[in-house]
């Protein structure tokens, strides 16, 4: 058991870590997520020890780490996959390691069986790859049989199979009672290997429930609702029809509507009772990912703005693929990244990324405006024009929403995304 | 509790399972005894040339320990490398996760450290001494005659203090790149500066090197006035290094890892 009590951390004016209160108990992988940046790696320092807290206390079994009498043999821990001295072979960096805490040499060779580097045991440390490194700081953590473990990013620089052996050997550390808590930003993996979540932002605690709890509490499984392009009166006349009936409508830029609040069969008798036809009406489910944007959209510290290219300009325009009218204007747009690493959140259950070609835009008349009209405009992220669609549903009635996506609402994500959030400018 | 005999094992393991521990340590002999010799068998030859009034100033047995003014500084690099490259590679997390009691820690390491560099210190000094002396034939000295015996003990003592002093500057400084850029310019230019200009000699003596030196003399320079002996010298090193080491265990001890 692990317990934070009020753990705070202040570097200069900085606060890595404020007031974090959260327990990781035995039996259950504990995953611990954030951002970048968010006090993840700070907060499992301190809980070893090698941080002191500013204020507040964290402690093993009741104890605070540095009096936990010969501690290997009861916390094990993988901070740095990289802290080992390339000169020296993951056997001996082992055995350094082991008879720290009198764990026999035998128990090395153990170890290294069990990560899967008996072959390069005796090899400079300083040739191995990072997932190499990672197995060799997942050996030094188990090394002494401990029952509370603590893993900072495990699964980086493994290859799949390796991200599979160390969710099986995570779950199954948490099956023998002992106390895993593992501190990642892949949401994905986190959905696989842990069943309880503790998620900071900006040092904070944002939530602190099981895995099955974070989903259903942050996110809202929703319903797209697609109508023929060839017909775009009948998508904004169902827009406003779904928005009278309580649901709240969000337009994609596919030309989709993302309804929450109405079940299917609901939606369904609606569209009948108006005469509208409905090429699509398919349910979808939130993913842990969708949550978790969801839940640090606010605290997110490093968020890349669109790349400009403003001043390579000279030399792009030369070459550039598009027409010698629109430059300036096609730029940003066409070639603009990703608005940040969780920026273009992945909707497992949206097909239509802008990259890639919509099925449905292969209608006939409804191809041009598809083809020519949305995709660069969805190209800078904020694929649906808001930057959140979730927690800003449009009014009800969708009355500014022609058929081509508003005009207003292009411009829009860009800016968006280029301003910076209110809460970064701290 | 980590017990202490634990953690002198596993230091144990982790200098022994490094290059650098075996080519800085073979610098500092290589380097200390041949140039030893070379300035004896220098001193030898021009013997015959020199002024009957230098000659009475000869210090036989202070001359074969010339080349410690050189090999010293592979002593230096060895105790920085000993301690930084815990910071440098971040294994220090590793380790005091493992070790929370960071003075044990630190003095278990500077010990295992310390035993090897003073193991090694003696091999140099005496080897350094019989090379000399047999370079300088006739005007050799023998370890039988008064204060020399205490000279070559003095060098293997000296040139391992140095070390262990290095150890301490280099656990205050972590990174090792500031301890030698800090520790090298020191020892191989300022302290000496400080030492032969006369304007600050009157400092440059208390230098740990300066003074620790005074210990591998039998004949004192002529015209000496330095306030204190042989062991008197030594001791202000011993005081210089002492403060280092506290300096690097109260910062260690602080600091956040």
């Amino acid at each position: 058991m692990i317990e934070a009590v009020g753990l705070t951390k202040r570097y200069g004016a900085k606060t890595a870590v404020h007031n974090l209160s959260f327990r990781v108990r035995p039996g259950t992988v504990t995953g611990f997520l954030g951002p970048n940046g968010s006090g993840k790696s700070t907060t499992m320092r301190m809980i070893l020890g090698l941080d002191t807290p500013t204020s507040g206390r964290v402690t093993i079994g009741g104890i605070p780490f540095r009096k936990v009498p010969n501690a290997p043999r009861h916390v094990g821990a993988l901070l740095d996959a990289k802290a080992v001295h390339g000169g020296r072979s993951a056997r001996q960096h082992l055995l350094s390691l082991a008879q720290l805490s009198g764990i026999p040499a035998r128990r090395v060779d153990e170890v290294l069986g069990v990560v899967g580097l008996q072959e390069v045991a005796r090899k400079r440390s300083s040739g191995f790859s990072l997932g190499m490194g990672q197995r060799l700081g997942i050996a030094a953590a188990l090394l002494g049989d401990p029952q509370v473990l603590l893993f900072d990013e495990p699964v980086n620089g493994l290859d799949p199979e390796g991200i599979l052996w160390v969710r099986n050997l995570m779950k199954q550390l948490a099956a023998e009672g002992r106390t895993v808590f593992v501190s990642s930003h892949l949401m994905s993996e986190m959905a696989l290997t842990a069943e309880h979540l503790i998620v900071i932002g900006r040092g904070q605690l944002l939530a602190d429930m099981s895995v099955k709890d974070f989903i259903s509490a942050n996110s809202a499984d929703f319903a797209r609702v697609r109508t023929p392009d060839t017909e775009p009166e009948l998508r904004e006349k169902l827009g406003t029809l779904l928005g009278e009936a309580g649901a709240q409508v969000v337009p994609e830029p596919d030309g989709a509507l993302r309804v929450t609040g109405l079940p299917l069969p609901r939606i369904s008798d609606l569209a009948h009772g108006a005469d509208i036809r409905l090429w699509e009406l398919s349910p979808h489910q939130a993913s842990l990912e969708e949550a978790y944007m969801q839940l640090t959209q606010g605290v997110v510290d490093y968020r890349s703005t669109a790349d400009q290219r403003a001043g390579l300009q000279q030399q792009a325009a030369a070459p550039a693929p598009q027409g010698p009218g629109v430059p300036g204007q096609q730029h940003p747009q066409g070639y603009a990244p990703q608005p940040g690493p969780y920026g273009q959140p992945a909707h497992p259950g949206q097909p239509a990324h802008p990259g890639q070609p919509n099925p449905y835009a292969q209608a006939p008349g409804g191809a041009p405006v598809q083809g020519y009209g949305y995709p660069p405009a969805a190209g800078p992220g904020a694929p649906y024009g808001q930057p959140n669609p979730y927690a800003q549903p449009q009014p009800g009635p969708q009355a500014g929403a022609p058929a081509p996506m508003p005009p207003a609402a292009q411009p829009a994500a860009p800016a968006d995304i280029s301003t910076p959030h209110p809460e970064d400018a701290r | 509790m980590a017990a202490v005999s634990q953690v002198l094992k596993s230091e144990w393991t982790k200098i022994r399972s490094v290059r650098s521990t075996v080519w800085t340590l073979g610098v500092a002999l290589v380097v200390t005894v041949a140039l030893g010799v070379l300035i004896c068998l220098l001193a030898s030859n021009d013997f015959g040339s020199t002024a009957s009034r230098d000659r009475a100033g000869f210090d036989p047995a202070g001359t074969s320990f010339a080349g410690m003014g050189l090999g010293q500084l592979a002593m230096i690099v060895f105790g920085v490398l000993v301690v930084s490259n815990e910071y440098s590679t971040g294994m220090i997390r590793t380790s005091l996760a493992a070790v929370p009691q960071r003075g044990t820690f630190l003095f278990c390491k500077i010990a295992v450290a310390a035993l090897l560099a003073l193991v090694v210190s003696f091999v140099t000094a005496f080897l350094t001494f019989f090379a000399g002396q047999a370079m300088l034939g006739t005007h050799a000295a023998s370890l039988g005659d008064p204060g020399v015996l205490r000279a070559v003990v003095g060098a293997g003592l000296y040139m391992t203090v140095i070390g262990v002093f290095a150890m301490g500057v280099a656990a205050m400084l972590r990174s090792p790149m500031l301890a030698l850029g800090t520790l090298m310019p020191f020892f191989f230019l300022i302290s000496s500066i400080l030492g032969n200009v006369s304007a600050t000699r009157k400092i440059g003596r208390y230098l740990p090197d300066q003074a620790g030196a005074r210990i591998m003399q039998v004949v004192p320079p002529s015209g000496d006035d330095v306030p204190y002996g042989p062991w008197g010298g030594f001791g202000i090193m011993l005081a210089w290094t002492a403060a280092a080491l506290l300096g690097g265990y109260l910062l260690l001890k602080r600091r956040d890892a």
